[in-house]
């Protein structure tokens, strides 16, 4: 059946960095008008994988075959003309472009010289029809929502004919609707013949997706198999190569004589989604989840108590002292601390190395006569890293060059230095493999153990569920209800945070 | 438990240590090249100039010659890591020399006095200048290419307007040590070697204090922190308006140090020596490997990428290479010196 025949494969791919082997060896063929998704933990090699594909990244062995025929691809845009196509999970959109000169940019429709504008609309129109969604094509995408960029994205692929589409981490965004909707114009896609890689960390949408299951673990290929003879505990046990214990740690009780830490009132904000009258306490050693559909004013709400966005109303006390937030530094005086969910665009200086990026916020600790001392700051980034088990080959490395599991541990480093006693989590293990999020679990369990509170926002209801002392449900910037864990269920949630009930 | 955590850190610094070491043998590697490179290029030209390179008297000419730009490359070198510019420097030098000039000549004082106090004057109209560029920046986010290029138009019409449009001669004696002097004369004259300008110190100075700052001061981390990325710079508690101020104080100050070392040498302050300074100060810093989208910089690469034009300007001069041809030639070496630098960082990194 010519149908079933690869479209593409990969076979043998090495691709080697300064000190780290990225790929050894990796194999896998994707066949016409499927979806194999390719999993594995963070660092296991699938980005790199497929910057390959993407002609991002020579590899140094292997061959890509494409339609059965050796190819070189040496660039974007020789990926493009064997009709590749990647969404990677930062959209590449020209946030002052139109969408529909998005979509069509380097295909314009011209009338000799000139651009056709009228002809754009057409084309662009056309290739919507064909996927059945509408976008509002005059606007720039600054204003569409994360799905709407997402089909922009895909749009543009089309236009460029591609036949095999790499869309990396497509749902961490969504929200389910639009997940529905997401996976309606793959199926569509599917039955013309469009070809897809599906990476992603959410293993349980898996079944509803794909047709094949790739597991890459330390840049090897592990096992190709069907969806359909893969259970999720098998391929997590393929990924970590070890089985995983329970997926949460059991929370201990909140002690009965356990002093509030954190003592929101009356708190608004006017940043970004509008925050208003937001009204909690958070106790020593307890673990308040923040849920809510994306955009309803969560990280809003855990901005503004930890001054990134300075409040316009509300009192913030930790410890029963009043804290001035005028800007992230009175906060941090206070002993609350941000982990924001963007690690890569809030949480780190990137081009710096482990050292820097843990000791950045507290470096008056680590001053002798007006100097830095870089020895000092050594030893206490050696022992974090022993501590939060960092993988990474010293305290010199880049932090660009770790995993991302890796980069939330050093953001979590710099905030173990000092006297930090409130804990803000935003997503904490988005984009986090299942070794590493269980690490992060356990961390938290011991900071709550130090007498820390934590306040954490996740868009993942068994997380949630299952690491929270209690619940509050937050839509359009207000608290709508409070669960004490016992009570929470996943339906009574998603009904108050959709506004289903009230 | 305990024994796997030493032997975790054990590992930690040894690979520290690891990694230390390749930093250190591929910078001598590079550095052994680069040296290698020169000696070849150096015995070249002097044997091209018959000779009159390789002398005392001419390297020490260079060294004093690029005195201002290496003085204002260094507080360019701290803007740039900040992924700021500075465009006002050389219309300060103007400005500063000119305030300076009319100011030494104002006061009843001689001597070191003199010296100091003009210095301090100069030091405090840079300064303030700085501080008026920095304001739109960490106020309103304005992109510092703009209100440094308003200071540098403001400053140098008015320090025309100052100078009402010709050079202010300086009275005094006092400065003609610090323009032209040299230190230890005595000692190194009879070694047939003429003594070290004491603008060369000055330059000395400045470039080991900032060095030192940059690299081992809270300041210095704080403001590679802000050009790798402001926003976690700031969500880290640091003080990013007050960093980034200071950034643009400092060039303003160093542009204030030139003028006076400039006015000393001419002994006059003049509306119009430091046109295309600030092209020049950037010049330096690219060259010396500084990344103008910010995060990365060395001082010590800045003085070292300020030596190179200088050397540059000096064989050229020596060969009798026109000046026309010298800009085409500085112009490409500019532009080779940031190529190379991204090839390297792309392939070798």
């Amino acid at each position: 059946m010519n149908d079933s025949a690869p479209f593409l494969r990969m076979s043998g791919i090495v691709k080697t960095f300064p000190g780290v082997k990225a790929l050894d060896g990796v194999s896998f063929d994707v066949r016409k008008g499927e979806v194999h998704a390719l999993v594995g933990e963070n660092g296991a090699g699938k980005s790199t994988l497929m910057k390959v594909l993407a002609g991002a990244y020579r590899a140094d062995g292997g061959s890509i075959e494409v339609d059965g025929k050796v190819v070189s691809i040496d660039g974007p845009s020789a990926a493009e003309a064997l009709g590749i196509g990647m969404i990677y999970q930062e959209f590449n959109l020209v946030p002052d472009l139109r969408v529909v000169d998005n979509i069509l940019l380097g295909h314009e429709p011209r009338k000799g010289a000139l651009l056709d504008p009228k002809g754009a609309i057409d084309r662009a129109s056309a290739v919507l029809a064909e996927l059945g969604i509408m976008l509002p094509l005059e606007q720039t995408p600054r204003r569409l929502s994360v799905a709407q960029q997402q089909m922009t994205e895909i749009a543009k692929a089309l236009v460029r004919r591609a036949r095999l589409i790499v869309m990396d981490e497509p749902t961490a965004a969504l929200t389910e609707r639009e997940i529905d909707a997401l996976f309606a114009l793959i199926a569509k896609l599917k039955a013309q013949g469009v070809a897809f890689v599906y990476i992603s960390h959410r293993l349980e949408e898996l079944p509803r997706i794909s047709d094949r299951i790739t597991v890459i673990r330390d840049g090897k290929t592990i096992e190709t198999r069907a969806t359909s003879d893969l259970p999720q505990n098998e391929m997590i046990r393929l990924m970590v190569g070890r089985p995983l214990d329970a997926h949460f740690p059991e929370l201990p009780p909140v002690p009965a004589d356990a002093k509030i830490v954190l003592d929101v009132k009356g708190l608004c904000a006017a940043a970004g989604v509008a925050v208003y009258d937001v009204t909690f306490s958070v106790r020593a050693g307890e673990i308040v989840g923040l849920a809510g559909l994306v955009g309803a004013g969560r990280t809003d709400i855990v901005r503004a108590i930890a001054g990134a966005d300075v409040p316009t109303a509300g009192t913030i006390e930790v410890a029963g002292k009043r804290v001035v937030v005028r800007g992230p530094h009175g906060a941090i005086e206070a002993g609350i601390a941000l982990i924001p969910e963007d690690r890569k665009g809030q949480g780190l200086v990137l081009g710096m190395n482990v050292r820097e990026n843990t000791t950045l916020a507290h470096l008056d600790r680590f001053e002798r006569n007006g100097l830095v001392d870089p020895a000092a700051e050594e030893a206490e980034t050696n022992r974090r890293i022993a501590e939060l088990r960092i993988r990474t080959p010293s305290a010199e490395q880049t932090v660009r060059n770790l995993s991302g599991g890796n980069q939330q541990k050093v953001v979590l480093a710099k905030w173990l230095i000092g006297d930090t006693n409130v804990y803000l989590f935003d997503e904490p293990t988005r984009g986090i493999d299942v070794g590493a999020k269980a690490e992060i679990y356990t961390l938290m369990l011991s900071l709550l153990a130090r007498g820390a509170a934590i306040v954490m926002v996740s868009s993942e209801l068994p997380e949630v569920l299952g690491m929270s002392h209690r619940v509050l449900v937050v839509r359009d910037g207000r608290i709508r209800a409070e669960f004490a864990r016992a009570d929470a269920t996943p339906g009574k949630i998603i009904a108050i945070a959709t506004g289903v009930a009230a | 438990m305990a024994n796997d955590a030493t032997e975790v850190k054990a590992a930690l610094e040894a690979g520290s240590s690891d990694v230390r070491a390749r930093q250190r043998r591929s910078a001598m590697l590079r550095t052994g090249g680069a040296i290698l490179a020169l000696l070849v290029v150096v015995i070249v030209i002097n044997v091209f100039s018959h000779g009159s390179f390789l002398t005392a008297g001419n390297l020490t000419n260079v060294l004093r010659q690029i005195t201002y730009n290496a003085i204002l490359a260094i507080g360019q070198t701290f803007v740039i890591i900040t992924a700021g510019i500075d465009l006002s420097v050389g219309s300060l030098i103007e400005l500063t020399g000119v305030v300076m000039a009319s100011f030494a000549n104002a006061v009843p004082l001689d001597g070191p006095l003199l010296v100091i106090a003009t210095l301090i004057v100069g030091l405090a109209v840079g300064c303030t200048a700085g501080f008026v560029n920095a304001v739109p920046v960490v106020r309103l986010n304005l992109p510092p290419f703009i209100t440094t290029l308003a200071m540098m138009l403001m400053a140098r019409g008015l320090a025309f307007k100052l100078a009402h449009g010709r050079p202010v001669a300086v009275n005094s004696t006092a400065f003609d040590a610090t323009g032209t002097g040299f230190l230890l004369q005595g000692l190194l004259r009879p070694l047939g070697l003429p003594g070290i300008p004491i603008a060369v110190v000055w330059m000395a100075v400045l470039v080991i204090v900032f060095a030192i700052i940059l690299t081992r001061t809270r300041f210095g981390r704080y403001v590679f922190a802000i050009g790798g990325n402001e926003e976690a710079a700031r969500l880290a508690g640091i003080n990013v308006a007050r960093v980034k101020t200071l950034v643009y104080v400092i060039s303003g100050g160093c542009a204030a140090v030139a003028g006076l070392l400039l006015m000393a040498r001419f002994q006059s302050g003049s509306p119009n020596t430091g046109i295309g300074s600030e092209l020049q100060s950037i010049a330096a810093v690219v060259v010396g490997g500084t990344s103008l989208a910010g995060g990365r910089g060395s001082v010590v690469s800045t003085f070292f990428g300020a030596l190179l034009i200088g050397l540059l300007n000096n064989v050229m001069n020596l060969l009798g290479i026109e000046s026309y041809t010298q800009d085409i030639v500085l112009g490409a070496v500019i532009l080779i010196a940031v190529v190379v630098d991204e090839l390297r960082k792309r392939y070798l990194a």
